[in-house]
């Protein structure tokens, strides 16, 4: 338990520190809000009188404890462009950013699980060595081109979902899921072809190991020993590539959402680098920082819960 | 017998794949045979035909020259990466394996913080701070590759330093440096190759990434992730333009994965 908190208390420093690196970095290079804001035509006086509105004028240390403190309170500023709080600006994009990760996360899930069990079970099948094929074929497909793929043959020449046709899921969840469930494909198949990989060869040691002869030489049912022995321990390598996959399916989905026409965190962050409106750059990474720190500690725990090596 | 046969199967297999897109790619450095920048309208959205295989793009540009100027920019900012992003990554690792500490606990507690993040993000962060540029994409990524390779390398050190032959060579009386560079390294040459391949993989699906969302390499110059950022608007109309470098980037991630599945 004790060990469980030290995680949870290092989490929380390691998202202090990423927040405290971002407000630096951001800070060090970014010139001059007030200039970028008004234009270069702007008077030396309207800069100034801009600059100390902002609080630009204040150190860089009261600045930085003002954003942090800000940030606790889930208040990320203003963004320079829009005038008007982050919070507000980014709160819907980033529900939707992250309800099309966790969806991808989920298909993968169910893509991965099912088939490693069969292809591990039948190996040297001809589907086991087609499994094998396509896998190796689908890591190495950017996930945007799949997402081109899969809009050019489900949406152009099967006419399954309408491109361009996102529906808000404040509007209608259903349609929303509908039509996320593209996107989401195209961000879990190169995932799930690894997590297949990882997940067989694990399934396919476990199979070999002495305990499970002597389960079955118990007489115990195979069925048992498969759900209860090997395939619970042939999850725990798994575990930990989940965490990862979880992380890069949110930085992948900033890109399929460009492929997609999805209004979530991916357009709005790539504006606002390129019109070099930080505060929103900083709180939209803050922010995936947060859950992907999170991810990791509950691999963490979940790692200590299925194995009882670590405890 | 039979095992080792398939093996090299897929070693040829990846090497071919490779070969297809890398000769090109080299070529492309030096010659294309249009000019792969400048537009013209007679051959906008133009069919493949005999003196444009590819087709043109919706500028007039040749396709398949684009692609060997793309391939090149992508695997010379593929290869810029990996080479800094080993290098730097590598002598981290050796360090604080080899000497431990408290600089070795920061540095790893640091890298742990680094290596959590999606290297796409990572970039992405860079690039924002840099602004786009070849240059800035090639800077950024080595930057997120460093903790991945100061991971594997700082792993097999720690493993090596206590064998039998380090220690002998510590009696012999060679320096450090020369225990981990000249001793140690050879041995590890096997997992470090691989890791560059992957790596090397995954800079050049990274730089697709960066390029595709208009932040990496900027136009007009061609990186096969910008292409398929161009051809994004067209897929409906004129797939093909999306389909070739699509298809380029996939032949060399595939390639180059049947090799370090190989050499591992």
């Amino acid at each position: 338990m004790t060990t469980v908190i030290k995680k949870i208390v290092g989490s929380v420093i390691t998202i202090l520190a990423v927040s405290c690196l971002v407000f630096i970095a951001f800070e060090i290079i970014s010139g001059d809000p007030a200039l970028a804001k008004l234009g270069i035509s702007a008077t030396e006086e309207k800069l100034a009188a801009l600059r100390l509105e902002m609080g630009l004028e204040r150190p860089l240390f009261v600045r930085f404890f003002d954003w942090v403190s800000g940030v606790i309170r889930g208040d990320f500023g203003n963004s320079y462009s829009y005038n008007m709080p982050v919070s507000e600006l980014i709160g819907e994009k980033a529900l939707t950013t992250m309800l099309l990760a966790l969806y991808s996360f989920l298909l993968m899930i169910v893509i991965t699980i099912p088939i490693s069990i069969y292809s591990a079970l039948h190996k040297g099948d001809l589907f086991d060595k087609a499994i094998q094929i396509v896998n190796q074929i689908n890591m190495s497909v950017p996930a945007f081109f799949g997402g081109m793929l899969i809009s050019l043959i489900f949406g152009m020449v099967f006419k399954l979902f309408s491109f361009g046709g996102y529906v808000s899921y404040s509007k209608s969840f259903s349609g929303f899921l509908s039509y996320m469930f593209w996107p989401a494909l195209a961000i879990a198949i190169p995932k799930a072809a690894m997590a297949i990989s990882l997940l067989y060869t694990a399934i396919v040691e476990e199979i070999k190991n002495d305990y499970v002869r002597t389960a079955y030489s118990r007489g115990n049912s195979s069925r048992g020993v498969f759900y209860k022995h090997i395939l619970k321990n042939a999850c725990i390598p798994l575990i930990t590539f989940l965490g990862m996959a979880f992380a890069d399916m949110i930085s992948g989905s900033i890109v399929i959402e460009q492929v997609f026409g999805i209004p979530g965190l991916g357009r709005i962050l790539l504006s606002s680098i390129q019109q070099r409106d930080y505060p929103v750059v900083q709180a939209i990474i803050v922010y995936i920082a947060f859950f992907v720190i999170v991810s990791n500690l509950l691999v963490d725990i979940l790692y200590r819960v299925i194995d009882p090596r670590v405890r | 017998m039979k095992k080792t046969e398939k093996h090299n199967y897929n070693l040829i297999l990846g090497i071919v794949l490779t070969a297809i897109v890398l000769i090109p790619a080299v070529i492309g450095i030096f010659y294309t045979p249009y000019d792969t920048e400048s537009m013209n309208l007679a051959l906008k959205m133009a069919s493949p035909s005999f003196s444009h295989p590819m087709g043109c793009d919706n500028y007039g540009r040749d396709i398949f020259s684009r692609i060997m100027k793309g391939s090149s920019i992508t695997f010379l900012i593929g290869v810029g990466t990996v080479f800094w992003g080993s290098l730097i990554g590598t002598l981290v690792g050796a360090f604080t394996a080899y000497y431990g500490g408290v600089v070795d606990e920061i540095l790893m507690r640091v890298n742990d913080v680094i290596f959590s993040f999606p290297s796409l993000l990572l970039a992405l962060v860079f690039v924002a701070i840099l602004g786009p540029g070849t240059y800035q994409v090639l800077f950024a990524l080595a930057i997120a590759f460093i903790p991945s390779y100061a991971r594997v390398v700082r792993g097999e050190f720690l493993r090596q330093k206590s064998m039998d032959y380090v220690q002998l060579a510590r009696l012999a009386g060679a320096k450090d440096l020369r225990i981990m560079f000249v001793h140690i390294l050879p041995n590890i040459r096997k997992v470090l190759i691989s890791s560059i391949l992957i790596g090397f993989n995954n800079a050049v699906l990274a730089e697709a990434g960066l390029s595709f969302l208009g932040i990496g390499v900027s136009p007009p110059k061609a990186s096969l992730g910008s292409m398929l950022s161009d051809a994004q608007t067209y897929l409906f109309s004129k797939p093909e333009l999306a389909l070739f470098p699509g298809l380029t980037i996939i032949i060399m991630v595939l390639g180059i994965s049947l090799i370090s599945k190989e050499v591992a």
